[in-house]
């Protein structure tokens, strides 16, 4: 019979400061529960009924006051603890969600009850995922349907995904091997069948992971086949004589919207501007883009914005 | 033997002021108090759904404002016209019970009643021609223009709102029928009129939900 | 006071009492005494408790092995859901406020009778209406949304009984809400001559703050599952993302009111941990102000955390940080309040009755779980720890091992002043300590279940966890015992038991002036009251 786990493996770069964060809430919330624990049962001997312990009181002036000083003591105390453990947690938790910059991205739709994964190379996966060791991988995820959770333990990442809009979460994998992936927010029937594995490779085999499924087209590629069919190049393009925005050199950018805000160019502008485009309509142009609503799947629409991420090194501007 | 004690024994002797009550002060206080907490909750309640329209339509200011020019201002203006009076003449009501004039509290009252059925009928036109606009979502919407989803999401809140007001001055309408009654067996006086003050507050409070549902819904998008 | 002078004259039960007056079913059905409908709650808590956990029995049986052997997981989704709902809305809500509250407000504060007993009535049958409809909900074929009904599973995925159960329970709101109201109009305005607010007793502060948060929180849960039910219903909604909705909107509409929610449920028993320790150690409480501002604060800060609970959602990373400060600041208060208890113990005489043997669980166990509350409330380490068994492990500490023993703890310390009748000791202490033990073996590898990663909501798990998880079981399995038993004693006493007198545990607090059980209006003449809550001298030693 294996060994009982007790702790997680840790697999990941953040693994490291999560873990230090239990161990003192660990050490912390022991000495507490110990320290009551230890002086009720104290007390219960002691002082139980016909013990010979002593019993005088001071005077109810002098216990008063101690008393004030006692409660004063045991409610600044726990208040000053408890503030470092925020500021501590908080700055690990900023660290966990924010994304590096030169992460690999991955994209995940969750469906019920599958994970289904695409590499930008193309690589498509079903409840795994083969990550490379030792660099920033992003996962870009959303749902076709309710709201799941991907938990990958062994990393310490968890975020939902939710139907609408995306979601990230990124780690590092610095130790090659095999990992559980769950889903943890319950989403019917086959929730807890909703899970998968995550395959931690050594650089030099992930590069022979993908060479070995390299006979697919990239996502971009995709991506660019869907975005001729469903004619976006015909408003998008440069023969276009239309009046449409240009999406080279888009992505990643700030773009300012027709009541004077800026939002960035990011997944989920492109999202909503193929399935909400009067939403959100940038400055200088006509809410006339028609919705794709009901035309275009999760993975699809992963696939245009990954080409749409492609463009941005095209050398022309985005017209006014 | 027990506690020598500073007041009457136990029961208040009163046949106007409840058993468990000391006296009539007693009662009229905790009813007082009463009602206001439950004034609290149904604030807490239609807080619910104005947090759920507010946040809606931050999201979709544009089909929120063409949802809402498509509302019937006329016909929601006069029941704010109705409502109002119909506070008003409760007020009168509150007022006569606290002077004993039976005749004029079953007035008001009846008054009351009058127009609250009349802010029901109004309403009913007023969602009959909803209908005939096709502007009843998932049974029968239709609408040409841009995010015709979000705007059917206004006239969803629209319904739902509109719908738990009615129901409230509906129970009302029950509650003030129920006290004209009580009020014409002369069961109120100057010294016990609770009822129809508690009553009074509910009817008020109806009366400025309202206040803050017919602008928000009807009133946005017409500046 | 002088208890010896009523131990003598108003003894043994075979004076006139609000259980002599009258046995049929219209004197129970109808009756408007504060006392008999804090028994027919009693009667209808315990039967829906024994429905939720036959479902808990189930699902500890079925994780025996990792695959789901005894159920189907389709089954699996809706006994968890099922328990849940029933734990939650129909046992703990109403366990304390209900029962102990109904029965003992009005007598702690020297009142005839609640503010409002008819609405009190009312309660009951609205109580009754929505646990029909959710147990219809339940014969009918189950719910399987998890007691939290997220959306957009439960208003467009899920083709369980959501409709009916979320009735259910919109109609049990009604029944909190004007118990609530009832309770503070109550504590406000019908306080004995000499009952000023700072002597009341705690379990009083506790009733009024648990009541400030039904008032004002259940009406919210109660318009969050209208819209949802509605949104199920006629396929529109704004919760819904394919319209442009926000399933987020539902998450902290239903947590706004959840998170109060468990204030409604473990409040009360610290009301009723402060009554048994202060009783059977002889000590006034320690530091009684600051006991009181803490309820009062639990209560208030109580409003402001409900997005703990959703940190990994989907909401902002500003939004955590503030929910995660303002939930270290709520912790603070319970923190102040097991100091204090711990402090009452000092110098005092201390005996061990059931009551105490369960205070003391409470004060323990309430320990841990506030405890693991700070694992989870700090951002960093919450990311691996929501969703997991962790936080399962935490609210059963508070929920279970604090509330329901605290509840245990008080229905046996008031059993001889409801029942006239005193429980079996050796059996209570044998029972107390098997729960504490069987509690313990039952949830604390939870916790070690949830930092591996294992998810709730799982009827089927890696193979590897499933030591944890059949130590789990075991602990179930004694605890069951541990609630069976006292069913059968209790019941046993109502016979047999020894006939109580007016105080068996030579307690302070009004209603132990009053015979056991007390007559239908509760004091014969109104009481004054002269003398500070928990006005124990240590010469006088308890008895039983």
């Amino acid at each position: 019979m294996d060994s009982v786990p007790f702790f997680p493996d840790r697999a990941s770069t953040m693994a490291g400061q999560v873990d230090n964060l239990y161990f003192a809430w660990l050490v912390l919330s022991g000495v507490v529960a110990l320290a009551v624990a230890v002086l009720m049962v104290w007390f219960a001997i002691r002082y139980r009924q016909g013990s010979a312990a002593k019993r005088t009181l001071a005077d109810a002036a002098e216990r008063e006051k101690k008393m004030r000083r006692i409660e004063i003591i045991w409610t600044v105390v726990p208040l000053v603890l408890f503030i470092a453990m925020f500021v501590w947690s908080a700055r690990v938790y900023y660290q966990s969600v924010t994304v590096p910059k030169d992460a690999l991205p991955i994209y995940v739709v969750a469906k019920q009850w599958m994970w289904h994964a695409e590499h930008p190379g193309g690589e498509r996966e079903i409840d795994e995922l083969h990550v490379p060791a030792d660099r920033p991988v992003e996962l870009v995820m959303t749902s076709q349907d309710v709201i799941h959770s991907l938990s990958i333990p062994d990393f310490r990442v968890k975020q939902d995904v939710l139907p609408g809009r995306y979601t990230t979460l990124w780690f590092t994998a610095n130790r090659p091997g095999e990992y559980h992936l769950f889903c943890t927010q319950y989403c019917g029937a086959a929730h807890s069948h909703m899970v998968g594995r995550v395959v931690v490779m050594e650089p030099a085999a992930f590069q022979g992971w993908l060479s070995a499924h390299a006979n697919v087209p990239t996502m971009a590629a995709r991506g660019a086949q869907r975005y001729r069919q469903l004619g976006c190049s015909g408003c998008h393009g440069a023969q276009a004589t239309v009046h449409a925005p240009r999406l080279e050199g888009l992505f990643g950018r700030p773009v300012q919207l027709h009541d004077g805000r800026f939002v960035l160019a990011d997944e989920r502008f492109i999202r909503d501007a193929v399935l909400l485009p009067t939403q959100d309509v940038p400055a200088g142009y006509e809410a006339n883009m028609p919705s794709y609503r009901g035309q275009i799947g999760e993975e699809e629409l992963l696939e245009i914005i990954e080409y749409i991420k492609s463009l941005g090194n095209a050398t022309q501007e985005v017209a006014p | 033997m027990p506690t020598r004690a500073r007041r009457p024994p136990m029961a208040n002797g009163d046949t106007a002021v409840a058993p468990q009550f000391d006296d009539a002060e007693q009662q009229r206080t905790a009813s007082n108090l009463g009602i206001w907490i439950f004034l609290a909750t149904e604030i807490l309640f239609f807080g619910v759904l104005f947090a759920a329209y507010a946040i809606t339509r931050v999201r979709f200011p544009e089909a929120f404002a063409a949802g809402s020019r498509l509302t019937n201002l006329p016909l929601a203006g006069t029941n704010t016209a109705v409502l109002l009076t119909s506070s008003l003449t409760m007020a009168l009501g509150v007022h006569a019970a606290r002077h004993g004039a039976r005749r004029a509290l079953v007035g008001w009252l009846g008054l009351t009643v009058a127009l609250g059925c009349a802010f029901l009928a109004i309403k009913a036109v007023e969602y009959r021609f909803d209908y005939l606009e096709h502007l009843v979502p998932s049974l029968d919407f239709r609408y040409a223009g841009p995010q015709a989803d979000q705007v059917e999401l206004f006239f969803y809140l629209y319904f739902f709102i509109t719908g738990v007001h009615a129901l409230h001055v509906l129970i009302g309408i029950g509650c003030i029928a129920t006290i004209a009654v009580m009020a014409s067996r002369n069961v109120f006086s100057p010294a016990y009129f609770t009822p129809v003050d508690v009553t009074g507050l509910y009817w008020h409070l109806v009366d400025v939900i309202w206040l803050f549902v017919f602008p928000i819904l009807y009133l946005i998008s017409r500046s | 006071m002088n208890s010896a002078a009523i131990a003598s004259h108003e003894n043994y039960a075979s004076h006139e009492n609000y259980l002599s007056s009258g046995w049929n079913w219209r004197s129970w059905l109808t009756t408007l005494d504060h006392k008999r409908i804090a028994i027919l709650y009693v009667v209808t808590i315990t039967l829906l408790f024994g429905i939720g956990g036959a479902a808990a029995a189930m699902i500890r049986l079925d994780l025996l092995t990792p695959h789901s052997q005894l159920v189907s997981i389709e089954t699996y989704n809706k006994l968890f859901t099922m328990h849940g709902v029933i734990m939650v809305w129909f046992f703990l809500i109403p366990s304390i406020p209900a029962t102990l509250g109904n029965f003992l407000v009005p007598m702690m504060i020297g009142a005839r009778d609640l503010a409002f007993p008819r609405l009190n009535l009312a309660s009951w049958y609205l109580f009754v209406g929505g646990a029909l409809f959710t147990i219809y909900a339940l014969l009918a074929g189950g719910v399987d949304t998890g007691w939290t009904f997220y959306a957009p599973y439960s208003t467009t995925f899920s083709s369980s009984h959501v409709f009916a159960a979320a009735t259910g329970v919109f109609i049990a709101g009604f029944s909190s809400i004007l118990t609530g109201l009832n309770f503070v109009v109550t504590i406000h305005e019908m306080r004995a001559p000499g009952m000023t607010w700072f002597r009341l007793p705690l379990f009083i502060w506790s009733m009024y703050a648990t009541s400030l948060i039904l008032v004002l929180a259940t009406p919210v849960l109660a318009m969050t599952l209208m819209l949802m039910a509605i949104e199920r219903t006629f396929g529109i909604g704004v919760f819904d993302p394919a319209l442009g909705g926000d399933p987020l909107l539902f998450q902290h509409l239903f947590w706004f009111y959840s998170h109060p929610a468990v204030y409604i449920m473990v409040v009360p028993a610290m009301g009723v941990a402060s009554e048994i320790v202060c009783c059977f150690s002889r000590n006034p409480v320690f530091g009684y102000r600051f006991m009181a501002y803490a309820i009062l604060a639990i209560a208030a800060f109580g409003f402001l955390v409900w997005g703990h609970h959703m940190f990994v959602s989907g909401q902002s990373a500003y939004a955590g940080t503030v929910f995660s400060l303002l939930t270290f600041l709520v912790s603070v208060p319970s923190a102040i309040k097991v100091f204090n208890w711990t402090a009452t113990l000092y110098k005092g005489q201390i005996t061990f009755q059931a009551p105490m043997l369960y205070a003391l669980g409470f004060v323990g166990l309430f320990t841990i779980g506030g405890l693991t509350g700070l694992f989870l409330a700090s951002l960093g380490l919450d990311v691996q720890l929501h969703d997991t068994y962790f936080v399962v492990a935490h609210f059963h500490y508070v929920m279970v091992g604090g509330a329901v023993m605290g509840f245990f703890g008080g229905i046996h310390f008031w059993w001889p002043k409801i029942t006239g009748r005193m429980y079996p000791e050796g059996w209570a202490r044998f029972t107390a300590i098997l729960t504490f033990i069987g509690f313990n073996l039952t949830f604390f590898p939870q916790f070690i279940l949830g930092y591996l990663g294992m998810p709730r909501r799982y009827p089927e798990y890696p193979p590897e966890f499933q030591v944890w998880n059949v130590l789990s079981s075991a602990g179930a399995s004694l605890l069951a015992f541990g609630y069976v038993l006292p069913l059968i004693y209790l019941l046993w006493s109502l016979r047999y038991g020894a006939r109580a007198p007016a105080n068996p545990w030579n307690a302070k607090g009004l209603e132990w002036e009053t015979p056991s059980p007390p007559p239908t209006e509760n004091f014969h003449t109104t009481p004054v009251v002269t003398e500070e809550a928990y006005a124990y001298s240590r010469a006088q030693a308890p008895h039983g």
